[in-house]
């Protein structure tokens, strides 16, 4: 455990699994405080703020589903009470609703869109001006391949995480005066409990396109996510960072 | 230093207007051309000199200069600083 991220508070949305979950321990690894907040009904953050406190990082859990703006800004409110400020933000929340738009119902479209776009608004409206007030903050977006090379049947979920990056951009250059850095990360094909639910012969089918031959993991994509919320860089920002195996060059 | 002298300070230090159009009853971005961003970032050094912060709801009060100095003073209890 190398520290890098001592004395730091992060909030990580949708940590209970998945990338998320690699992504707040990789940064409880490095020493971070980390607040785990998640929607989830289940044992999922729990269990994940548990494994968090036995390899000895201080964690806490938070029930919050992003798309309600009041929750937000009381859970970061919160957060910075309990923890002691906010450092990092990770906007890592996210659904898909897939269907081909021609069928898609309204609600399945404006769901995703919520969720992914919105509950990242939701969350950097409160904790930008708690970073702005600190003069020291890290925003990492989690956005997708598909914002990029598109997917028959997301057309709901890459324009959110395109959107993701656009906002992206922007909030980058609206904190930059005071060293705050606003980046985002798409993942390409990541072997998780989601993506092992698709059929055996789509899987083989993706894998065969990738240049390296195999699925990253959700460690793979946390260990960026901890460069971008490190000291290292600190000269970073407005950017969109791949990691995809070589599927996608930016 | 009265806290007017101050606000009247910050607003020519950190806004680029006109000295001359720089007085309490001017409208922030009606009378000196400010862009609501420039107006944020001016509301965030404030809040960093005189220690306060200033909620959402009291953010949309603050049209004029005077708006301002009311509002710190209040916060402060008192017109020095």
């Amino acid at each position: 455990m190398s520290g890098e991220l001592a004395g730091k508070v992060a909030l990580v949305t949708g940590s209970a699994r998945g990338i998320g979950r690699e992504i707040a321990l990789a940064l409880s690894l490095e020493g971070a405080a980390v607040a785990v907040a998640d929607v989830a009904g289940d044992d999922g953050p729990e269990s994940t703020r548990r494994r968090l406190e036995s390899r000895g990082g201080r964690a806490a859990y938070y029930r919050l589903d992003v798309t309600d703006f009041e929750a937000a800004a009381e859970t970061v409110r919160q957060v910075t009470l309990d923890l002691g400020g906010l450092h990092i933000l990770v906007n890592n929340a996210g659904i898909t609703g897939d269907q081909a738009l021609g069928r898609m119902r309204a609600e399945e479209w404006r769901r995703v869109l919520e969720v992914n776009l919105g509950g990242a608004f939701n969350l950097a409206r409160a904790a930008s001006r708690i970073m702005l007030r600190q003069r020291e903050g890290r925003i990492v977006n989690l956005s997708s391949i598909v914002a990029r090379i598109g997917r028959s049947g997301q057309t709901n979920y890459a324009a959110s995480k395109a959107g993701i990056e656009g906002l992206t951009r922007s909030l980058a250059l609206e904190l930059a005066h005071r060293g705050i850095t606003v980046n985002a990360v798409a993942p390409g094909f990541i072997d998780t409990e989601m993506t092992r639910l698709l059929p055996a012969e789509t899987r083989e089918e993706i894998f065969d396109r990738i240049p390296m031959k195999r699925p990253g993991t959700a460690a793979e994509v946390a260990e960026l996510v901890v460069f971008l919320a490190g000291p290292h860089a600190a000269y970073i920002t407005g950017q969109t960072l791949h990691v995809n195996g070589g599927l996608y060059f930016s | 230093m009265s806290v007017k002298d101050r606000v009247l300070e910050l607003v020519l230090e950190n806004l680029e207007v006109d000295a001359a159009a720089v007085v309490p009853a001017a409208k922030f971005i009606d009378d000196l051309g400010v862009s609501s961003m420039d107006l944020w970032e001016l509301v965030l050094v404030m809040e960093d000199v005189f220690d306060l912060e200033v909620p959402d709801e009291d953010l949309a009060k603050i049209v004029t200069i005077q708006d301002a100095i009311d509002f710190i003073e209040s916060c402060l209890g008192r017109k020095e600083v």
